[in-house]
């Protein structure tokens, strides 16, 4: 089987969605003639022409909200933000229009539209570019959060997210983009929704993450195995909707769990995930689950960023906590 | 619209001009700076190139992050910034407009720290009207009314310049910030810097309008189209914005036809989207050889005295790189720093706890 980066990954399923389905289209800044700033839409201008791979005006409220209109005419848009962080601009339409218009229209209209956005840390981007906004959709009904960690994954999520009759959000980690390089089938699959992946096994603690913190996850699943920690890593893919039942699973299995995530830890989705835990395997917990996230201040410029995201060893330093080894 | 069907950018045959093409005086056209004003003004222009020309090499050598070259908008940009009068006036840039950011009082060390990635570098000095380098696109238009809006209410004669791309300019918020300046005569004045692209995107798929200046109309403002290589006649027009906002006129919409003879930034490949023939034409055009021969023409710079000049600007930014690199290295307590003025108390235990884990490494 093909090996593919996780960039190349997500431009394949564009490419054969786009061929497979003619509503399919793209739009947003920089997609078309340079193919995205991070190349995820290279050649299908080219191969599509300029209407279905639509370089816009640089907005990206027009740009979701566009989309609206386009999903209501019978296209399927697919519009790309250039940056997470730049959703912001887009955020009333995408959360207060997009995510709720089959509930406006009572049903009238469905909003099939897949928003790509790049986001995370550790490239040195400028200012806002890095920041992992997405706890910030999960309070967006109606709406899907996707967020893909391997690139067999990114293809078969976004395949699902492009079918899918309701909005999708679609988070791609910058950091996986190029260096994020595994199997990927060159035909047609699909990956379905809420279904959390066990992505190593291990029986003393869970480690649960999301897209680029998977990764951490699993080298740090590595370090923790030569002082005899076992760990499971549990890659949630999805956090709406959410794996609940294998959230209960793994802290049933393991009675330990350790959440990891880039954004900032008040109110970041790992309180959810420790909420749903207590509140489905409270009496198979035999520690408190434990957070490892980013400290509760805006991502940093460039020259600080390695201490504000979670790295090695504050995963590590959580799960010895956690299993207790620390002899404290 | 474009003064060629062909290639994007460049000035409107109508835009506003005092030179022309070889830096020779308009007939009926009068010098609006002196001899003096002139020089510092071209140093600024040449400083503003060997700096790009340096953080390039510098980025090339991991020693800074992605760096935006204001390359070939020398005119644009020092033009319009030597309107202002940096002890009364307020620049709130993007942040392709360094040469203003200097001549208006910002350190180049402490901007170069910037660049090195050091959160200290974001800071314009106490005093410095200036606000910092703006990343979301077209979100410091509306800071700039607020501001101008806020002076004019207190009385201040002060004014405010604020820049922005034909990129940025697509956004909500310059359409909202310039309508809000025109209903409160706010003493602003917008300098939206027409390069011909945004990123890849060219000005032709950036708006169906002739001309940006021509959207001014719609909130109620002057708008000018000025060619943003003539550093003359981009000063004249700022000037006479200035002018306005101060003597309680309102708001202006400059647009500064120009041209970014550079990739977007470090980390952009434009041969992707700008033909070698377009390059070509638009390098004629560079501001700086236009100044250059305006001065020589004057007979106030020669060979010799721009040598001079050249030397001292490559020492002074020497001399700024190596203060920036000797500056104590970025370290954990600043992604703590002036988030709250009184950071609450879980802020203050992961700051310690962060502290104690970097200290242990
Ligand atoms: C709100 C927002 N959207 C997207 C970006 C990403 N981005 C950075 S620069 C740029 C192009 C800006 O073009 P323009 O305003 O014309 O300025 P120029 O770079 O040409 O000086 C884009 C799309 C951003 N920084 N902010």
């Amino acid at each position: 089987m093909p090996v593919l980066t996780m960039v190349e990954a997500i431009r394949q399923a564009l490419e054969q969605e786009m061929e497979r389905d003619e509503r399919v289209m793209i739009l947003g800044e920089d997609v078309g003639r340079l193919g995205g700033v991070f190349r995820a839409t290279d050649g299908l201008q080219r191969r599509f022409g300029e209407a279905r791979v639509l370089d816009t005006p640089l907005a990206e409220a027009v740009i979701a909200g566009a989309s609206v209109g386009l999903a209501m005419s019978g296209m399927v848009p697919v519009p790309e933000m250039q940056f997470l962080g730049f959703t912001h601009q887009a955020f009333h339409q995408i959360a207060d229009q997009i995510a709720r218009y089959r509930f406006r229209s009572q049903g009238r209209f469905s909003m099939q539209i897949t928003i790509r956005a790049p986001f995370g840390g550790g490239v040195r981007t400028p200012e806002m570019h890095s920041d992992a906004l997405e706890a910030q959709f999960i309070q967006s009904p109606g709406l899907k959060v996707v967020m893909p960690a391997s690139a067999y994954d990114a293809k078969g999520l976004l395949l699902e997210a492009i079918r899918d009759p309701d909005p999708v959000l679609f988070c791609e980690p910058l950091r996986g983009y190029r260096l994020v390089k595994d199997e990927v089938p060159e035909g047609d699959y699909t990956v379905p929704f809420g279904k959390a992946k066990i992505v190593r096994e291990g029986s003393d603690v869970t480690l649960v993450a999301w897209s680029a913190a998977v990764q951490l996850c699993l080298r740090t699943a590595e370090r923790a195995a030569e002082e005899g920690i076992s760990c499971r890593v549990l890659d949630l893919r999805t956090l709406v909707p959410l794996d609940v039942e294998a959230l209960a699973q793994c802290a049933e299995d393991t009675g330990r769990v350790v959440v990891v995530h880039e954004a900032p830890y008040t109110g970041g989705f790992g309180a959810e995930v420790i909420a749903t835990i207590q509140e489905e395997a409270f009496y198979s917990l035999e520690a408190p689950v434990a957070r490892v996230a980013a400290p509760d201040t805006p991502y940093p410029i460039a020259g600080v960023e390695e201490w504000y995201i979670p790295n090695e060893e504050r995963v590590l330093k959580a799960l010895r906590r956690t299993v207790g080894t620390t002899g404290a | 619209m474009t003064s060629t069907t062909i290639f994007e950018g460049g000035a409107d045959a109508d835009a506003y001009r005092v030179l022309d093409a070889n830096g020779v005086l308009l007939e009926g056209a009068s010098a609006p700076l002196s001899s003096e004003q002139l020089l510092e003004a071209f140093r600024w222009m040449l400083l503003s190139r060997t700096l790009d020309e340096r953080a390039v090499s510098l980025q090339r050598q991991g020693r800074i992050g992605t760096y935006s070259a204001v390359y070939g908008q020398e005119a644009s940009v020092v033009g319009s910034a030597l309107a202002l009068d940096p002890s009364r006036d307020w620049i709130f840039p993007q942040y392709r407009e360094l040469p203003a950011l200097l001549r208006h009082g910002m350190p180049l060390s402490t901007l170069i720290l910037y660049y090195v990635g050091n959160p200290l570098g974001a800071r314009p000095p106490d005093g410095v009207r200036l606000a910092p380098i703006q990343i979301s696109l077209a979100a410091q238009l509306p800071h700039a009314v607020g501001l101008a809006l806020g002076l004019k209410m207190q009385g201040d004669d002060g004014v405010v310049m604020t820049f922005c791309g034909d990129g940025a300019s697509s956004e909500g918020d310059f359409h909202e910030a310039l309508n809000l300046a025109g209903v409160v005569k706010a003493p602003v004045i917008f300098v939206l810097q027409n390069n011909g692209y945004a990123i890849s995107t060219p000005r032709s798929k950036q708006s169906a309008a002739p001309s940006f200046a021509a959207r001014a109309a719609g909130y109620g403002l002057p708008g000018v189209v000025v060619d943003g290589n003539d550093l003359l006649a981009v000063y004249e027009v700022a000037r006479d914005a200035v002018q306005r906002a101060r003597a309680g006129e309102g708001a202006t919409l400059i647009e500064s036809q120009t041209y970014r003879l550079y990739p977007h930034n470090t980390a952009d490949d434009q041969s992707r989207y700008v033909s070698p023939e377009e390059l070509e034409v638009r390098r004629g055009e560079d501001p700086i050889p236009r100044v250059r021969n305006h001065l020589e023409g004057l007979g106030v710079l020669d060979a010799a005295g721009e040598a001079a000049m050249q030397r001292s600007i490559d020492e002074e930014i020497s001399t700024a790189i190596a203060d920036a690199e000797a500056h104590a290295p970025a370290n954990v307590t600043q992604v703590f720093e002036h988030v709250y003025a009184n950071p609450w108390s879980r802020v203050t235990r992961q700051r310690d706890e962060f502290v104690r884990d970097a200290e242990g490494l």
